[in-house]
């Protein structure tokens, strides 16, 4: 579905502030994959998904998308099959609009007509839609009025309206309370396992990581070190993720020590 | 003579709800507007004097006016630079422009020729010319806002208040932001032009400094509307902009009228314009402040209600 190859981002190139943020991530992603993306702060996985949405150009590398090369491809022409959702609840709706206006402007994607689609069988589609955020009474309501919440959650189901065919997920539940992180979670899980979608999210949460998806991506210093799918999936504990991470910083430590002691 | 105020009004509603769709819909610090709304008012004054229709008149006015935004609009989507800065510069090379539509003449007299504002009291002659003059321009006004209104219901009008709201989510539904800009704001300075263009049949000349000062003026009457009553629909939110232009405009007339007993002139009005508007954000942030307040207090009260229930 998803090619990556050789993917390198540097930002402030030939300056001081000079930082590679991906360096050299190669990666596959087939169709029906859920694909759960771990690492510390800074290791790069915004940075590869704002690369993916095509935020930021690349430095190096190329992206495919059914094999068809789009890494030249704008953000919004990729964003008519990439899906995103932020960690800033704020960033997926538009707060001066009414509900029903938000879910109308997501309903279909691309440059819109002149035309009034928003009609009386439309909102109740909405309303139906809405039930299991609570929100099936609210679509005059405008989405400032929400709680971060409700706000991800009618994100979530707007972006899943639209059908995209790869979501991404950036921490989407991390800027929200616990039971609220719960809730969008459920719906998460319930919206790609129906909808059968292709999915990439990031996750502090090591063993829901291992619990969910199809496969296991761990990040550090803008390089995949750990990608791991199927039985051995399965198979991998948090303690043993915790473990072949602190294995691998050792390793570049002790390089580094050795480099030091020359 | 209250006719004449709201004849004032109306005609000033139309280029306030071209400021209401840059500022307020697109959150677009547009400053075009000073510039397009004496080009609307040179094409229009233009085109009549060479013999053309009225009706013609102002469609040009109205498409000067769009390609005046959009302009604007590529500078700031190209170049990227802020909008106030490419509005500015818009507004600057309009001037150059104005002048030269009006045949490098500052001020174009409208006498003894056939205007929108001469042609009404003719056409309904068993009515006072004032009324008639009113009635029509009522007429436009009622036209302009229902197509804004229907326009802003659309798919597409519905996409370019998204984008005021939030770029990112535009981008992420998979449309190209800068088109929208270049339509929003171009249909903005079109209907300030168009403002411009009936403008001038009105006071019967066409002057290339029209515009000084507008878009502050227009704020001002933004403002007024939004104390008037509270809204997220459309066709609300234009009326309420139709109703603060003429507010605003009333307010000047007295001004204008009883300002000597307390010394005022109307070299004073920009100035008591720049205050009002300071007036409005700040009636409208102890507003917000006084309201979060009391949310606060409520919730404080409901925790400790909370609290002796556990007890």
């Amino acid at each position: 579905m998803i090619k990556l190859d050789n993917l390198t981002k540097v930002f402030y190139p030939g300056t001081v502030n000079e930082k590679i943020a991906i360096n050299g991530v190669s990666l596959n992603i087939k169709e029906g994959e859920i694909v759960c993306v771990i690492g510390s702060n800074g290791s790069g996985k915004s940075t590869l998904f704002n690369l993916i949405s095509g935020t930021y150009p690349l430095t190096n590398g190329s992206i495919s998308f059914n094999d068809i090369d789009i890494t030249k491809t704008a953000e919004y022409k990729r964003a008519k099959y990439i899906g995103r959702i932020f960690q800033d609840p704020t960033m997926g709706t538009a707060a001066n609009m009414s509900i029903e206006d938000n879910m109308i402007t997501a309903s279909t994607k691309g440059m819109k007509g002149l035309k009034i689609s928003l009609n009386n069988e439309k909102r109740k589609q909405f309303s139906e839609l809405l039930i299991p955020i609570g929100l099936e009474n609210r679509l005059k309501d405008n989405v400032g009025l929400l709680s971060g919440g409700q706000r991800q959650a009618l994100t979530l189901l707007m972006t899943v309206m639209s059908s995209p065919k790869l979501i991404l997920l950036d921490e989407h539940t991390a800027a929200l309370d616990p039971r609220n992180a719960d809730i969008v979670m459920d719906l998460t899980q319930q919206y790609i396992v129906e909808k059968n979608l292709t999915a990439m999210m990031i996750t502090h949460n090591m063993k829901f990581a291992i619990e969910f998806g199809t496969r296991l991506i761990m990040m550090d210093e803008g390089k995949v070190i750990l990608d791991v799918q199927g039985d051995e999936k399965k198979k991998l504990t948090v303690d043993k993720l915790v473990e072949i991470f602190r294995n691998i910083k050792n390793e570049e430590f002790s390089a580094d020590e050795e480099l030091l002691n020359v | 003579m209250i006719e004449g105020i709201f004849v004032d009004g109306l005609i000033f509603s139309i280029m306030v709800l071209g400021i209401l769709i840059s500022f307020r819909v697109l959150d677009f610090a547009d400053l075009t507007c000073d510039g397009s709304l004496a080009t609307g008012a040179a094409v229009a004054t233009m085109h009549i004097i060479s013999g053309g229709s009225i009706f013609i008149a102002l469609v040009l006015a109205f498409l000067a006016g769009t390609v005046a935004g959009m302009v604007t609009a590529t500078i700031h989507n190209k170049f990227k630079i802020p909008g106030l800065l490419a509005g500015i510069l818009t507004m600057t090379m309009l001037y150059s422009i104005n002048l030269r539509i009006l045949g490098n003449k500052a001020n174009v007299p409208l006498l003894r020729i056939e205007t929108f504002y001469t042609i009404l009291p003719e056409k309904l002659s068993s009515i006072p010319s004032s009324v008639a003059v009113l009635i029509g321009t009522l007429l436009v006004v009622l036209f302009v806002k229902t197509l804004v209104d229907v326009f802003f219901r659309t798919d597409l009008g519905l996409a370019v208040g998204a984008l005021g709201g939030n770029e990112q989510m535009v981008i992420s539904q998979g449309m190209n932001p800068d088109y929208l800009k270049l339509l929003g704001i171009g249909v903005s300075n079109g209907l300030i032009a168009l403002s411009g263009g009936l403008l001038a049949q009105y006071q019967g000349f066409a002057d290339a400094n029209l515009g000084q000062g507008m878009v502050v003026q227009g704020l001002a009457a933004i403002m007024i509307g939004e104390f008037l009553f509270h809204s997220n629909r459309i066709s609300l939110i234009t009326l309420r902009a139709v109703l603060g232009a003429i507010i605003y405009k009333t307010l000047m007339f007295f001004g204008r009228k009883y300002g000597y007993l307390i010394n005022i002139t109307p070299n004073d009005f920009k100035l008591l314009t720049g205050i009002l508007v300071i007036a409005s954000l700040w009636i409208a942030k102890s507003r917000t402040q006084a309201s979060n307040r009391a949310a606060k207090k409520n919730a404080i009260l409901r925790t400790q209600k909370g609290e002796e229930a556990n007890d």
